[in-house]
């Protein structure tokens, strides 16, 4: 047949750039990554929005969770947790000045806290934590978001 | 014995070289996560002092109250409100009222301009809105001396909270961009690292500041 001559061409599809391809990826996440610097211990699920902006000092930051614990040991209300581990609320402000001293001392006005913070929490307790950083003058504060996907 | 080793292929097999990149790989994926440093900013009054003097020298006209009780219902001028979105129009509207725009300069320093100063600043499509449908007097005087005020009470859920803060971010950020000829996003995504983009940053904020404010929520009793 007239196809016959065809069927004689190479089968197989090359894949000696499949690893170029695969470090490429690779790299990609390896740069628009970060590593995961403490273990989250509380509920993350975080309403979106859509006005976000990013911060433009991404390492003067002071991270602040807030949510119901995951562990049900812990019970069922919504706890602060920094750096890995639960503070109670008037530590907030301790806990702020702590971050704050192992800055160099001309960062220290610009630290910026992060609070991530799960839906089901209550204002009462966001806004406890709001009047803490206030009394230790950590005016800057970002609540941290995902974007609100398009209807 | 040695000649049947020369008859194979002189190559490295580089077949698994794949394998090892995808090993890699999924080690970083499941290690790290996607840098989020993304949000709602905010800047918090200072210190609170024992009496608020700031708070009751302003006049209930320059103050756009949105109240939040804890069945998350929403008391927006004292007019109860449904849609959270129509938030966005409204504070908009308040913030450009220019009911009775004062001669005095505000502002950083070095920085000072006043509210007449900033209405002619504006480009003629929001001159001529202003004209045309604001300028009450029943609203903000200018946009130095106007200020949301958010006042949720302490049983209201934090979603709800965020959708607001979301809705008055996105009222400024039309200000800002419509000031210099960007929309809100194209003005949200500036980069204040860009000495140019930095600027244009200042041009559209000078003037216009974002007075948001928490209120002290109410407590149960009082």
């Amino acid at each position: 047949m007239k196809f016959a001559a065809k069927s004689q061409t190479q089968q197989e599809i090359p894949t000696a750039a499949l690893p170029d391809i695969i470090f490429m990826l690779l790299f990609f996440f390896m740069v628009s990554t970060i590593m995961r610097e403490t273990e989250v211990k509380v509920e993350q699920k975080i309403p979106r929005a859509e006005q976000l902006v990013k911060l433009q000092r991404k390492d003067i930051i002071a991270h602040i969770y807030v949510g119901a614990p995951i562990k049900s040991t812990f019970g069922k209300e919504p706890v602060i947790q920094a750096d890995g581990a639960f503070i109670d609320i008037n530590k907030v402000g301790v806990w702020v000045e702590e971050v704050r001293a192992g800055l160099p001392e001309a960062e220290r006005d610009q630290l910026t806290v992060s609070l991530k913070v799960d839906k089901e929490v209550q204002m009462g307790l966001i806004v406890d934590i709001q009047t803490e950083l206030r009394k230790v003058n950590a005016r800057k504060i970002i609540y941290q978001s995902p974007q609100k996907k398009e209807d | 014995m040695a000649k049947s080793k020369n008859r194979g292929s002189e190559e490295v097999n580089a077949g698994s070289m794949a394998d090892i990149a995808f090993l890699l790989l999924i080690f970083f994926l499941v290690t790290t996560q996607i840098a989020t440093n993304k949000g709602l900013t905010l800047l918090l009054p200072p210190k609170q002092e024992e009496d608020e003097p700031i708070e009751i020298k302003q006049q209930q006209r320059n103050i756009f109250k949105i109240q939040v009780n804890s069945l998350d219902r929403l008391l927006v001028e004292d007019e109860p409100l449904d849609d959270v979105s129509q938030i966005r129009d409204m504070v908009y509207d308040f913030v450009l009222n220019f009911g009775s725009p004062s001669q005095v300069k505000k502002g950083k320093k070095g920085k000072e301009v006043s509210e007449v100063e900033t209405y002619n600043s504006l480009p003629a499509s929001m001159k001529s809105y202003i004209s045309r449908s604001l300028g009450s007097s029943e609203s903000s005087d200018g946009p130095a001396s106007a200020i949301v005020s958010v006042k949720a009470d302490r049983g209201s859920s934090y979603e709800i909270f965020i959708s607001i803060l979301d809705e008055l971010n996105a009222a400024y950020n039309k200000i800002y961009g419509e000031r210099v000829g960007l929309t809100d996003e194209e003005f949200r995504k500036l980069n204040r690292n860009d000495p140019r983009e930095k600027a244009l940053y200042d041009e559209a904020r000078l003037g216009i500041p974002k007075a948001i404010s928490i209120a002290e929520p109410t407590k149960s009793g009082e």
